[in-house]
């Protein structure tokens, strides 16, 4: 792994983080490894109950009846319906669409939506159970096709210059048109809430979660609670990928309506079916686009058009399509471009947030039209993103002028040097060329670039006012309050790490407090990739604000003096609040200005081997060039690359799901297939910085930005390899045969099938 | 009907009905929530743990099958003194572990290579742990902690 | 925690015929299939399991005149481990290597794959190509059943409530060649999308010719019009091309949620190709 930094002048105040590989170790990494850290199904809650969920089986219907077989002793069982609910049945999000329970009377909108709830002291009893309701329903219509769906969740209209005009004038025309289906988040472990209900009638709940407090607000709602009677517990988790962000508020409601009613504490630790059924997915998305070049193979035309398929409810669709959309043109600077996008309702399970955020759709197609139009003028892939990819000054969609951060161009260079790229290329050309009929295997390299806005969109952050505080004790510790949650990606290391680097101190003196919402503050949803660009910097100035405060007392350093001023002062505590980066603007209205403060690069060139008589895909490398602002952590920094590039290889692959009358047919770890170590490719990870100027640590956030440009580049790589391009996700053996001519195409991704009618 | 086996070194009777999965007889019978279960359906190899020496997965295992049998998990790995042992370290320097879930059925496949002698190249390495499904590390630092602790001898 | 029927785990075969005869059981053996169902809760779960896992005499490989015997618990670790099988038996060493992993490998037996009559059991179609026999022990005695007459349908097997699979008998013979591909949904852990086994013998002419595909029908089956389409045929790249011609116009491969009825048949047609046209220019 190389860090690279280009030439430029970093500003005096930004802390200079080790080079070395002698960073700290991951904090929580020994319970881990120890089999000692307690996920959510590991805590023990003597006297607990086991809840379920009844779900439907249609997916739009009528409930007339939740019918209970009088034959069962419902006795030893708590049912809990609509009707229990004490506050409002919606599970809170940006919208207020979304039922916790659908009650009688109303409708169901999607298969497997949550109708009753029951618990039972025993799993025995709980199973038999849940074969004794029936649900009855009168059945509707269903509208499966995105394309045909007029109920619209958001849409967005992006543009600039003359598009019309500009694609007449244009040298060539590049069209096409790209679908992408489902993708599942697949954290290895389910989803699962343990809730307890407390003496005070208050709530309690302990669950495997990315975000505390949305999961805090959801039950204050749902259960006709406040502030204080609510307190939301993150137990170890084992993943999230942004499939945790919002569907805990569900299933913590849940829980905690079983607890209400049976007085007890209620587990409810999804199994691998359930979670791959009812949970959310990426958006599937169809994107078409017209662009026009020059010869010379500059994009001077952009005319996009997106439709993401939010499934039945809101949920956080609007600000996926926001994304989707600033980004549907890639990361090239390009004077007339027009995008139109709409996010619009299908009778299947909701569509949520999966790391990249509509990111990865949106450069997916893009990309590959960069690609094609490069194939179609006869240029280089490398060549053509030279001659378009922003430059420091370039103006967005959004019209947003880009700053001195820009990597677009040093990203793409990166990883075109690994790998070889130009040589590669000529190589795999000459190849084909001389390739017999009677070949086994064909080999491809295949390149992409993509930019991710950092953070929040727009005012997003603004908005929040996330707090994060830092507390010097009575008794003289050191202790970072926060919510926001460990995953994985390393939060429980750099803060501390951030923190103690700035106060001038051994790092295992500082402590981090357990995400729990009862002590720690608001600092936001951990999702965005704003943990260390936004939360990180909070920390830093928390940290500065607690250094002057103790040398200001003690007049000595505080790393000899802390304890002394603890002892002679008392307790410190520092809160920190989200102020706007400066001179930021962005028009909510119009939705134009600065979407984001900064922006990451990313570039990943993949070599595979596709087997002809198969057109089994071979993902024999990536190498991943990512530009992180500033790399805090080199491991888990890689780590992020390396996860996030495996995953974009699984979409672009192995990933799908099937539907069948608005029902996963992918509803089992057997059927949803992601990739084993026999599978992954061979990872090298670069880290470029151009740091972000306006944050103390320069950082931009690393976990979504790998996801948006592994995908291109292996299908890229796939139309090296054997001549066709695919312009579907997943590129499955099967699509690639129908693209070569060899057999009837399956049907479109993400798009469900429909079960013939038996007269 | 009573099962005698030996878990982490120590004797157990368990009185569990025999088709009771091994998993569920670690986890809530022993209390060893070490082993996890991230699928039950023998995809994801989170439940791996060790049967007389070879990778099983615990989920698939009723109790009745292990009379007489040495079963050792994540938690027979650390050494009685404290710490982590080779692998394990390997692990957390490498980077190996993010998230975690993982990791226990990842050792002790991990262990079982180590045991076996291979020689730890990059393929045999990813043969070895082609049950063990990751989501987090794409396999790269899981595959280099092996590798590392074979080289330090484990 | 998944739904726990009562078990017997008898000490010996005798003693298992006789539960077997008394009342019905589920066999159980490695667990690999049995227990992703009772916990996935598919189909009903029995009432009654028998627990096969203490007969050793359900165990061993060996040599038996003219044929290789495998007890119905030799797991697919023991198979790729066994010297005998990779002399003998390579077609299902290969077919044992693509099963799930190390885990499942060191678990599932070939007996357990046979009775489970997936259409998709990668063993299934050697044992087809290699004229396997399996045999069945019941209280009563054993009998024999050619592998081409032991799965009749859809997930069904030949055998009798009260039998138990004992071992499988594969004669050998000299000169014979066997092949084995698999087409799974990725390269570890993976149901087949196609699975194919070859045998035959003969330099100048096809003789003896067995093809068998697995994931293409409701059963393992043999191609009976892609084997007449070689027998006695010279061995050709025309004969290939014939077999394989009518090898795509007599399977019938569906669409599920693996893989579709088009790719099925054109992989299968390929695979079959490659595998046949590859030994013309080995000989």
């Amino acid at each position: 792994m190389t860090i690279e930094t280009p030439a430029r002048p970093t500003p005096a105040s930004t802390p200079q983080p080790t080079r070395s590989r002698t960073v700290p170790l991951r904090r929580e990494g020994p319970a881990k490894l120890t089999g000692t850290a307690l996920y959510t199904d590991d805590m023990v809650f003597p006297g607990a109950w086991y809840g379920a969920t009844i779900r439907s089986t249609d997916a739009h219907a009528t409930l007339l009846a939740i019918e209970l077989d009088p034959a069962f002793a419902w006795d030893r069982v708590v049912v809990v319906t609509a009707d229990d609910i004490p506050g409002t049945n919606v599970v809170m999000s940006i919208a207020a669409d979304q039922p916790i329970l659908v009650p009688v009377g109303g409708e169901i909108r999607h298969h497997a939506e949550p109708v009753a709830l029951l618990a039972a002291p025993d799993r025995d009893t709980l199973r038999e159970a849940r074969r004794r309701v029936t649900l009855r329903t009168q059945p509707l219509p269903p509208v499966f096709d995105p394309l045909a769906s007029d109920v619209m969740f958001a849409h967005y209209e992006l543009g600039r210059g003359d598009v019309d005009a500009a694609l007449a004038a244009a040298d060539r025309v590049i069209e096409g048109t790209y679908r992408v289906g489902h993708q599942e988040q697949l954290y290895i472990e389910n989803n699962a809430m343990i809730a307890l209900s407390r003496e005070d009638g208050g709530i309690t709940v302990h669950g495997s979660l990315q975000c505390p407090y949305y999961v805090h607000r959801a039950l204050i709602a749902g259960m006709a609670l406040d502030d204080a009677h609510v307190q939301v517990i993150q137990a170890e988790t084992g993943g999230g990928f942004g499939g945790k962000e919002e569907y805990p508020s569900m299933i913590a409601l849940h829980a905690a309506l079983l607890a209400r009613r049976t007085g007890k504490p209620v587990r409810m630790i999804y199994d691998r079916h359930e979670d791959l059924s009812a949970t959310t997915k990426r958006h599937p998305a169809v994107i078409r686009h017209r662009t026009g070049l020059t010869r010379d193979g500059r994009i001077v035309a952009q005319d996009i058009d997106l439709v993401l398929d939010g499934g039945a409810y809101t949920t956080l669709t609007p600000v996926v399509l926001s994304r989707a959309t600033i980004h549907a043109g890639g990361p090239y600077d390009v004077a007339n471009v027009r995008i139109r996008s709409r996010a619009v309702a299908t009778n299947t399970p909701p569509n949520g947030a999966f790391r990249g955020f509509g990111a990865p759709q949106a450069e997916f197609a893009a990309e590959m039209q960069v690609n094609r139009a490069a194939h179609a003028l006869g240029m280089s892939p490398l060549e053509i993103r030279r001659r378009n990819v922003y430059r420091p000054g370039g103006v967005t969609p959004t019209r947003q002028v880009l700053g001195a951060d820009v990597a677009g161009l040093e990203v793409l260079e990166r990883a075109a040097d690994a790998s070889d790229f130009e040589r590669t290329l000529a190589r795999t050309a000459a190849d084909r060329a001389a390739r017999p009929p009677s070949a086994r295997t064909a080999r491809g390299i295949g390149l992409a670039l993509a930019w991710h806005g950092a953070g929040f969109t727009g005012s997003g952050e603004e908005k929040m006012g996330s707090v994060a505080s830092l507390e010097l004790t009575g008794d003289g510790r050191i202790r970072i309050l926060t919510a926001s949650t460990e995953m994985g990606q390393g939060t429980k290391t750099i803060f501390p790490q951030l923190v103690a680097g700035e106060l001038e101190i051994d790092i295992d003196e500082v402590e981090l407090a357990p995400q729990d919402t009862s002590f720690v503050p608001d600092s936001g949803p951990t999702v965005a990739s704003r943990t260390a660009m936004v939360v990180g910097g909070l920390l830093i100035h928390a940290a500065r604000r607690l250094k002057a405060d103790v040398e200001g007392r003690t007049g000595r350093p505080f790393g000899l003096s802390w304890r002394d001023d603890a002892e002679d002062h008392g307790p410190t505590r520092i809160d920190e609040t989200f102020l706007p980066y400066p001179d930021r603007h962005f028009d909510d209205e119009t939705y134009t200005g600065d979407a984001y403060p900064s922006f990451g690069w990313a570039a990943a060139v993949a070599e595979v081997e596709v087997d002809l008589d198969t057109a089994e895909v071979a993902v024999l490398s990536v190498v991943a060039a990512d530009d992180v602002g500033r790399v805090i952590h080199p491991v888990l920094c890689e780590g992020q690359v390396e996860g996030g590039t495996l995953q974009a290889v699984g979409y672009a692959t192995i990933e799908e799901i099937k539907l069948l009358d608005g029902r996963y047919l992918n509803d089992r770890l057997a059927t949803y297939i992601i990739p084993t170590s026999l599978d992954a490719p061979r990872l090298e990870t670069i880290l470029v910085e151009a740091p972000f100027t306006d944050a103390p640590h320069g950082a931009k956030g690393v976990g979504e930005l790998p996801m948006d440009v592994g995908a291109p580049a292996v299908v890229a790589a796939i139309h090296d390899a054997v001549g066709a391009w695919v312009h579907d996700l997943p590129a499955t053996p099967e699509r690639i045969l129908a693209a070569l001519g060899g057999i009837e195409p399956p049907g479109p991704p993400g798009v469900s099938a429909v079960s013939p009618v038996r007269e | 009907m009573t099962t005698h086996l030996v878990v982490n070194g120590s004797a157990f009777e368990s009185d569990a009905p025999g088709m009771r999965r091994l998993l569920d007889v670690l986890r809530e019978d022993l209390g060893l929530t070490g082993t996890k279960e991230g699928c039950g359906e023998g995809e994801c190899g989170a439940c791996t743990v060790l049967l007389d020496g070879e990778p099983v997965l615990s989920c698939l295992v009723p109790v009745c099958q292990v009379q007489g049998a040495e079963v050792r998990t994540v938690e027979a790995l650390a050494p009685a003194s404290g710490g982590l042992n080779v692998l394990q370290q390997a692990f957390l320097e490498t980077g190996g572990a993010q998230c975690g879930i993982c990791t226990p059925g990842m050792l002790m496949a991990g262990e079982a290579f180590l045991a076996s002698g291979a020689d730890p190249t990059d393929k045999a390495i990813r043969e070895a742990i082609a049950g063990n499904l990751c989501r987090c590390t794409g396999y790269t630092k899981i595959i280099d902690a092996i590798r590392l602790a074979a080289e330090r001898g484990a | 925690m998944p739904v726990e029927p009562q078990s017997v785990s008898p000490a010996s075969l005798r003693e298992a015929y006789q539960q077997l005869a008394e009342q019905p059981h589920r066999p159980v053996a490695g667990g690999t299939d049995l227990l992703v169902q009772l916990t996935s809760e598919l189909g009903v779960p029995p009432d009654r399991v028998i627990n096969l896992w203490r007969l050793d005499e359900l165990r061993g490989i060996g040599m038996r005149g003219d044929a290789v015997e495998l007890g119905a618990l030799t797991t697919y670790t023991d198979i790729r481990r066994s010297p005998i099988c990779r002399e003998h038996l390579p077609a299902l060493v290969d077919a044992a290597a693509t099963i799930g992993a190390a885990q499942i490998q060191n678990r599932g037996t070939l007996g357990g794959n046979a009775m489970n009559a997936s259409p998709a059991g990668d063993t299934l179609p050697v044992l087809l190509a290699l004229d396997a026999v399996l045999v069945l022990g019941a209280a009563g005695g054993e009998r024999e059943i050619p592998a081409a007459s032991f799965w009749p349908a859809y997930r069904r097997t030949a055998a009798r409530p009260d039998e138990l699979l004992v071992r499988v008998r594969i004669p050998l013979g000299a000169g014979r060649e066997q092949r084995f591909r698999k087409v799974g949904t990725r390269r570890a852990q993976a149901i087949s999308k196609v699975v194919v086994a070859a045998a035959w013998r003969g330099t100048e002419t096809w003789q003896d010719v067995r093809i068998a595909l697995g994931s293409v029908a409701a059963t393992p089956v043999r191609v009976r019009e892609a084997e007449a389409a070689l027998e006695g045929q010279p061995r050709t790249l025309r004969s290939v091309d014939a077999s394989v011609e009518a090898l795509g116009a007599a399977i019938k491969p569906i669409d599920d949620v693996r893989s579709t009825a088009a790719y099925r048949r054109e992989a299968a047609r390929r695979v079959v190709h490659r595998l046949l046209a590859d030994s013309l220019t080995a000989s």
